[in-house]
């Protein structure tokens, strides 16, 4: 540890740090546009500098100079405020006076600092330079004329992302932030760019004109769109969300946030359900919620336990889930599903299911293997976490399954699910490592063999050293937000209970989709009575003789809970539109209808429900990290693990659920840039 | 005393005299009413009446819907909506202004960067019905279209005092 004193406050900071870092741990504001915490140091801006005592008599870029014990460090003399309003007039000599028409205008570095430490009036009275405009694709605009040239684009491009695609060509002056050849950012994590970028440069293509930062109510929120959980803000005009940004969270996503669940907002205003609708005669036809409840109540009347299901979709909320699994139950049914792919669980143990290392422990694992998944496109952002373990150096990853460009290098042993009942020179790798881990993806378990799939994944993490007192090493990656905390309610089959393969076809009477769009609904049995609950017109509301609008996760308090088992809360942004209700709500007042009134009238009294079902969700936003305690493993035959291949399941990263699906930038994403990812890929 | 004094007074009716002798000074000095709407008061080239939203000589509208103006109003009377035109230009796709909102203080037209939104000289814009004083953004224009000769004069007579 160093000691350091900052306008007379000292601090220690470890050994190595920058200047920077002491002043900020002083709590001390240094003014700053290329440097970046989780970025390498360009050290190119020049806007962070600070007088340092007995050193030569020069400012310092703080960001660049490493500190030493006893450094006397001023962050706000004479000749720091001068050296600062000198470098802010030469940034700003060929920064253009747009702010009136840049969408950054209102939350810009450059606008605030220039406020705090520029000068009061130009002197320049030259050119100013112009520069064109780049296309970076469907999401982010460019106005390089604006740009300052920090490279904080480059560098996360290249670090973070692991796409080396933007560069700058020459230099001084005619330096020009660029894709080379003009290309799409083939990278999930580019609205990140946007974030990152302190003027106006890159900002959101779908987003241009719309809104200025001071008109909109922020509220926090948890991302759906995949399994990682996301914390996301959600920013909203009267009753429109207009853009999704991510919120600091060092455990789930940093600072990031993949496109799909910052871009796929849109699709919120289209294709919803705003309406309930009864199916007579063959044909949709608008109704009220005492209609449409009376024709299910009708219809369920006189049906047996048994010839009634219910499967959930990828989107559902906990809450949802408890209400109509109470309901099933009252019903009399064990016929319950979360599992729209017919992935193999054991929910015998918790961490039989979930992501047991942590998102934030994959930066402790020293080996990888991969099962049957692309984290890239099922994770992006648990992938960028790999990635950041893997440029830390010396952490080998192996992958069984098709071959993808994860962005780091894998070692890619064969698309053979045998593999892993046998032996490999890769496993020696993992027993030699201190903390190796695997991922078993849903493309390794949404098969016929899954739970011998899942067994074998986890005999072999048991003899490779992975399941270890205070390390665990096996994870399984979820796509569906839903997943783990359907499975931590048992949103499953009971005794008796069939499975969603088995309600389709004509096994029950009456099935009840909760936002399930995910199957084939053409195999639903042509007599089967279907109630769809959901927001968007998708495949379930289409085969679905009642439809019961339901609230998206931008429009609901709800509870999540993200592929490790982290249990997050997301909160109401906007109101569901025209008839739609929180669906927990819609649950609770059919229950009351048909005469089965589930206990619970307010959201703390279902979430004391949720404690009691399950003990996990009383513990928000924390995950305690555990070791392997027990390795007995779960059911299922390793030895019977087939040799068919296997498929991975998310296809198009944009498009994997009703919301991107009706999400018209999400389709001219999947339009432009999944034949360059394919490319990429071979 | 005062009693003394007050009874003089009343008996030699000096109130009534006074009185009558104000009456007959401004009865025959000029008269300051003037025969509107006939004839109508000079007023400042500051003077903040109805609004209007400029162009450029060459038909441009001016406005680029940065939204200051409705940031500053006080009275919240402003509504601008916004999204790239087929040019790529940012432009307002409605901008409305409630007039019965607004309290005319001018703070639009000092937060324009572009000298759009302007208030205009004409303060003579009663109407019927409440609804009508709902202005959009075609009758912004067309205030503007119609005003415009005395807009510019107007900022030009102003522009050494900003």
């Amino acid at each position: 540890m160093a000691k350091v004193t900052v306008d007379g406050i000292v601090v220690e900071v470890p050994n190595g740090s920058n200047v920077l870092q002491a002043c900020e741990a002083a709590g001390k504001e240094v003014p700053r546009f290329c440097y970046h915490e989780r970025l390498s140091v360009a050290g190119n801006c020049r806007m962070c500098l600070v007088e340092i005592e007995k050193a030569p008599p020069k400012p310092f870029a703080s960001c660049a100079y490493p500190v030493a014990d006893g450094m006397v460090v001023h962050t706000d003399s004479a000749m720091v405020r001068k050296a600062r309003r000198g470098v802010m007039e030469f940034l700003l000599i060929n920064h253009p006076l747009d702010c009136p028409i840049c969408d950054q205008g209102g939350e810009c570095d450059l606008q605030d600092q220039a406020i705090g430490y520029g000068g009061d009036t130009s002197r320049y009275t030259e050119n100013k330079r112009a520069v064109k405009d780049k296309n970076l694709g469907p999401l982010v605009k460019t106005v390089m004329t604006r740009c300052i040239q920090c490279t904080r684009c480059i560098r996360f491009a290249t670090e973070i992302a692991g796409v080396p695609e933007l560069g700058a060509t020459a230099r001084g002056e005619s330096m020009e932030v660029g894709t080379y050849v003009e290309k799409a950012l083939t990278s999930e994590l580019s609205g990140n760019l946007i974030d990152i970028c302190p003027v106006g440069a890159l900002t959101s293509k779908p987003y241009a004109f719309v809104a200025r930062p001071w008109e909109l109510k922020k509220t926090d929120s948890v991302d759906v769109l995949d399994a990682v959980g996301a914390n996301i803000r959600i920013d909203t005009r009267g009753p429109e969300v207009l853009r999704v940004l991510p919120r600091l969270n060092e455990d789930v996503n940093e600072e990031w946030l993949g496109d799909k669940s910052r871009f796929a907002v849109d699709g919120l205003k289209r294709r919803r359900l705003d309406a309930c609708w009864v199916r007579r005669d063959g044909k949709l036809h608008k109704a009220s919620w005492p209609e449409a409840f009376e024709a299910i109540a009708g219809k369920l009347k006189g049906l047996d336990g048994s010839r009634i299901g219910a499967a959930a979709g990828n989107l559902a909320d906990a809450e949802s889930l408890l209400a109509l699994r109470d309901l099933m139950t009252a019903l009399g049914s064990a016929n319950l599903d979360c599992r729209q792919d017919a992935a193999a669980v054991d929910v015998a143990r918790r961490d039989f299911y979930s992501f047991n290392t942590s998102i934030a422990g994959i930066e402790e694992a020293d080996a990888l293997l991969l099962i049957g998944t692309d984290p890239r496109a099922e994770a992006p952002l648990l992938n960028a976490r790999i990635r950041k373990r893997w440029v830390a150096g010396k952490f080998p990853v192996a992958g069984i399954g098709p071959q993808a460009d994860l962005t780091y290098n894998v070692e890619w042993l064969g698309n053979d699910p045998a593999l892993l009942t046998g032996d490999h020179p890769f496993f020696q790798v993992l027993r030699d490592a201190k903390k190796p881990m695997l991922i078993l993806g849903q493309g390794a378990l949404a098969r016929p063999d899954g739970a011998a799939v899942l067994a074998a994944a986890w005999k072999l993490a048991a003899e490779t050293g992975m399941l270890l007192p205070d390390w665990h090493g096996f994870n399984v990656l979820h796509t569906a937000a839903a997943r783990v905390g359907a499975l931590d309610l048992r949103f499953l089959p009971g005794k008796g209970g069939k499975d969603l393969a088995a309600m389709l076809g004509g096994g029950v009477d009456a099935l009840w989709l909760l936002g399930a769009d995910e199957f084939d609904t053409g195999r639903i049995g042509a007599s089967t009575f279907v109630v769809y609950q959901g927001h968007h017109g998708d495949r379930g509301a289409a085969r679905a003789d009642v439809i019961l609008p339901g609230a998206a996760y931008t429009e609901k308090n709800a509870t999540y809970v993200n592929t490790e088992g982290r249990v997050q809360r997301g909160f109401l942004a906007v109101q569901p539109p025209g008839e739609a209700r929180e669906d927990w709500k819609v649950i609770r007042a059919f229950s009351q209808l048909i005469g089965r009134t589930l206990p619970y009238d307010t959201i703390e009294a279902v979430r004391a429900r949720l404690e009691q079902a399950n003990p996990v969700f009383a513990r928000l936003d924390i995950l305690p990290r555990f070791g392997a305690a027990d390795t007995a493993g779960p059911a299922g035959d390793p030895a019977a693990v087939s040799n068919a291949p296997f498929v991975l399941p998310v296809a198009n990263y944009y498009q994997t659920d009703v919301i991107s699906r009706a999400s018209p930038t999400m389709a001219q994403c999947t339009q432009t840039l999944r034949p360059a990812l394919a490319v990429a890929a071979e | 005393m005062a009693l003394l004094d007050r009874t003089a007074r009343s008996l030699l009716m000096s109130e009534l005299l006074s009185g009558m002798a104000l009456t007959m000074k401004y009865a025959f000095k000029r008269k300051v009413t003037i025969n509107y709407p006939y004839e109508k008061g000079p007023i400042s080239p500051r003077f903040k009446g109805e609004h209007a939203l400029r162009r450029y000589p060459n038909g441009e509208e001016r406005c680029i819907a940065c939204k200051l103006c409705e940031a500053v109003c006080p009275a919240q009377a402003i509504t601008i909506e916004a999204e790239p035109r087929d040019d790529g230009s940012r432009r307002t796709t409605r901008y409305d202004i409630d007039m019965t909102k607004c309290i005319y203080c001018g703070l639009c037209e000092e937060a324009c960067p572009v000298d759009a939104i302007v208030e205009g000289p004409n303060f003579e814009f009663a109407t019927e019905t409440r609804e009508e004083l709902f202005y959009d953004k075609a009758k912004l224009l067309a205030n503007g279209d119609r005003w415009e000769p005395e807009l510019a004069k107007r900022l030009e007579l102003d522009a050494p005092y900003r």
